[in-house]
């Protein structure tokens, strides 16, 4: 006879099965809807609440927690308002593949449908950018939805889950605590077999004079680093690396030919241009990166991926294997010959030297590159980097290199301004001993500068760098280039003063301008683990390089170099 | 090019909005949806016809089978499978014409489920051919409503 187990409370429930699943720390907010788990939250000795200031906060934390840690990321937010603060976060986390459970309260099963206070349809709102969503209806069924949740936000290609809590849910009695049926089906948390035919892909890579690696944010997902440097070690092949690929492999590494796509690196977008042969390992040939019909038209094409609904999606390919991609590799490599292509190679560090990324460093303004080159220096392979989006973004993509994976935080997919700060605070709760420096710009930043309040209240050590050109920068970019100059609410002549912004939350802040006040700023940016901000003058006018406008193709890349010859620089 | 997807889902509420959401999502043309349970009362049955080349009819395949509500998606070929629509049609009637419609509706062996002084109601059922040409006939008696349950479909069995 089984022991008929004592009942308790669906919030408590909600608290213990947390706990039993290892996570430690949540970012969130309270509300009316939510109370019950606040607290019994409150009565948890195992999860830290970290009190955030805006629910999109919040879920950012998450993503950069996870992000660098490897870890589900856990939010709460209440019902309504608090829940559709969760949107743009979802959708980030479903774009960019990153694991996050949203628990949010919701009104009483009895009010659901009424329009009741703080009700909103977050199961109906969330369904286009969650893995699985639920709107739990009974206590008893808590185990099981938390179960196939956490399941799903991890297994196969990961990504965000929603758990929708009604109030009277959280108080209701059960004793189900563990399912022994789940509903859905295993494909969509275990590994897949490998799926393809393994030497007929191995023989076209063998045949290839001029092969290339084009690795995505999935290749990280899947741990697969060693397994890539192997392979490209192995063949003698470069690798280049998309936006959310970046710290896959090694960006100081000989074989790396940087980033790719609209604004990577003159040799990346030419490589694909001469490669016989490319190699996506877990990026989607995304519109940034890719133009159907045009990418790497004269290669032989091939892609591994986890996710087979990404296989033809925008652009067709020859060869394909599914499956998950370190036990792919895994497979792979032993197939692989062993060959040097020193001409192919050497063309490769031909076309570095000939192209390389360039800006003009003869002003005494600070240039964000030359800064970013020099925080890079400070601070070599050990920093975590997040960004923000917009023109600070590329740079930062361009200019600081990365040894290894989980160091690079970006919003690639959605490229939501707002992303940065929240996303540093994350990380740094989930790597307390590494510097972590958020990297952003004086439009982004003000998107969710309410978290200075987090990084205050929980005196953590985010180091806060801005560059301000008093224009939202990548917008004046576009302008400039493709709307003859008609500035169209792009400029602003007022922002904060960043510096006293920072005090008020007793956080320290720089502001310079000039090239020679580089490094001591960064001195005192980088000299203890409290948090600082560094704000950074920068001229409107400069501007990204290479870039490939929007919907065209490596063909049509435009350098620095030629907006100088055009007389433009 | 016409598709018919068949589709096993897990029978709860929400499952529609997630397989139709991901369909309107990425704007393909549905043409007619019809779901029921199946044997197992904890599974539906979903048959979506969608037209789009093979290329497209993969994508929307694959992206099916990440919905974990979704067991299984089969692309039925025309050829080789019975499909089945129902429709109910009123007919204006008029003394002079009706054994005329009457004669037509035993031909299709369609069921005359509702007669009134100026109209008739037909129950019809057949494959999509089938219903184009009733309907068809039914054209030139004036359609006043229509009805139709939208195409289900099952393979032919080998044994
Ligand atoms: C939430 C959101 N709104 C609008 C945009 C469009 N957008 C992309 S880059 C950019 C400008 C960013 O300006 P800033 O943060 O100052 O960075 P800079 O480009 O100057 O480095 C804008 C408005 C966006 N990506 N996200």
């Amino acid at each position: 006879m089984p022991k008929t187990e004592a009942k308790i409370s669906g919030a408590r429930l909600m608290v213990e099965l947390l706990e039993e699943y290892g996570v430690d720390i949540v970012f969130g907010y309270p509300g009316g809807a939510i109370l019950p788990f606040y607290d019994e939250l409150y009565k948890s000795t195992k999860i830290k609440h970290i009190l955030v200031r805006h629910e999109q906060g919040a879920i950012h934390m998450a993503e950069g927690y996870a992000r660098s840690t490897g870890k589900l990321g856990v939010c709460i937010a209440t019902s309504g308002p608090g829940a559709t603060n969760l949107v743009t976060g979802l959708t980030d986390a479903k774009l960019d593949s990153v694991p996050i459970l949203a628990i949010t309260g919701q009104v009483a099963t009895n009010a659901i449908g009424t329009d009741a206070f703080q009700e909103a349809d977050i199961y109906g709102i969330t369904i286009p950018i969650t893995k699985y969503n639920a709107l739990i209806k009974s206590a008893d069924d808590i185990a099981r939805h938390f179960q196939e949740a956490t399941l799903v936000a991890l297994g196969g290609r990961p990504g965000p889950v929603l758990l929708d809590f009604p109030k009277d849910v959280q108080t209701e009695l059960t004793s189900i605590r563990k399912v022994d049926k789940l509903k859905i089906d295993s494909r969509h948390y275990q590994k897949p077999p490998i799926g393809g035919d393994l030497d007929s892909f191995a023989a076209a890579l063998n045949k290839a004079k001029r092969p290339l690696l084009y690795v995505g944010g999935g290749a990280i997902n899947a741990n697969a680093s060693k397994e890539i440097r192997e392979l490209a070690e192995k063949g003698n092949i470069p690798v280049t690396t998309t936006l959310m690929g970046i710290g896959a492999f090694p960006g100081t590494h000989q074989l790396s030919v940087g980033m790719l796509g609209m604004h990577g690196t003159a040799y990346a977008n030419k490589a694909v241009l001469e490669c016989d042969y490319i190699l996506n390992l877990g990026a989607r040939f995304d519109d940034r990166v890719a133009k159907p019909g045009e990418f790497a038209e004269n290669a032989v094409r091939a892609h591994i991926d986890i996710d087979t609904a990404e296989f033809n999606k925008r652009v067709s390919v020859d060869y394909l294997l599914h499956g998950d991609l370190k036990e792919v590799l895994k497979a792979l490599i032993p197939k692989v010959n062993k060959v040097d292509r020193p001409e192919w190679v050497g063309f490769l560090d031909t076309l570095k030297k000939n192209h390389p990324l360039e800006f003009d460093d003869s002003t005494d303004t600070i240039k964000p590159q030359g800064f970013l080159q020099k925080l890079y220096e400070k601070s070599k392979g050990k920093a975590i980097v997040s960004t923000d989006v917009g023109q600070h973004q590329m740079w930062a993509a361009q200019y600081y290199l990365f040894e290894e994976a989980n160091r690079w935080l970006t919003s690639g997919g959605l490229g939501t301004m707002g992303y940065g700060l929240p996303a540093a605070i994350g990380a740094k709760f989930g790597n307390p001993n590494k510097t972590v420096i958020c990297v952003s710009g004086d439009g982004s930043i003000q998107m969710n500068i309410q978290e200075l309040a987090t990084i205050a209240m929980y005196k953590k050590g985010v180091k806060i760098l801005i560059f301000n050109n008093n224009f939202l920068g990548m917008v004046r970019q576009w302008q400039e280039l493709f709307y003859e100059e008609r500035f169209s609410e792009s400029e602003w002549n007022y922002n904060p003063d960043f510096v006293k912004l920072g005090e008020a939350y007793s956080i320290k802040g720089l502001r310079i301008a000039n090239k020679s006040e580089i490094d001591k700023a960064l001195e005192f940016f980088l000299e203890d683990d409290d948090a600082r901000i560094l704000e950074v003058m920068i001229p409107a006018e400069e501007k990204v390089f290479p870039m490939i406008p929007a919907g065209k193709s490596q063909k049509d890349m435009i350098e620095f170099s030629d907006t100088v010859r055009a007389g433009k620089k | 090019m016409k598709h018919i997807l068949k589709i096993l889902v897990n029978n709860h509420p929400g499952v529609m909005s997630h397989v139709s959401g991901l369909f309107t999502r990425r704007s393909y043309n549905i043409d007619s949806i019809a779901v029921g349970v199946t044997q197992d009362s904890e599974i539906s049955n979903m048959v979506i016809v969608v037209k789009g080349d093979d290329s497209v009819v993969e994508q929307v395949k694959r992206q099916l089978l990440k919905l974990p509500d979704v067991i299984d998606v089969e692309d039925l070929a025309y050829h080789d499978c019975i499909s089945r629509e129902l429709v109910l049609v009123v007919v204006k009637v008029e003394d002079s014409n009706r054994t005329e419609i009457i004669s037509i509706c035993e031909v299709f062996q369609a069921k005359i489920a509702d007669l009134t002084k100026t109209t008739m109601t037909i129950e019809f059922s057949g494959n999509t051919r089938q219903v184009e040409h009733f309907m068809e006939m039914m054209q030139k008696y004036g359609i006043q409503e229509i009805a139709r349950t939208g195409q289900i479909a099952l393979k032919y069995r080998s044994t």
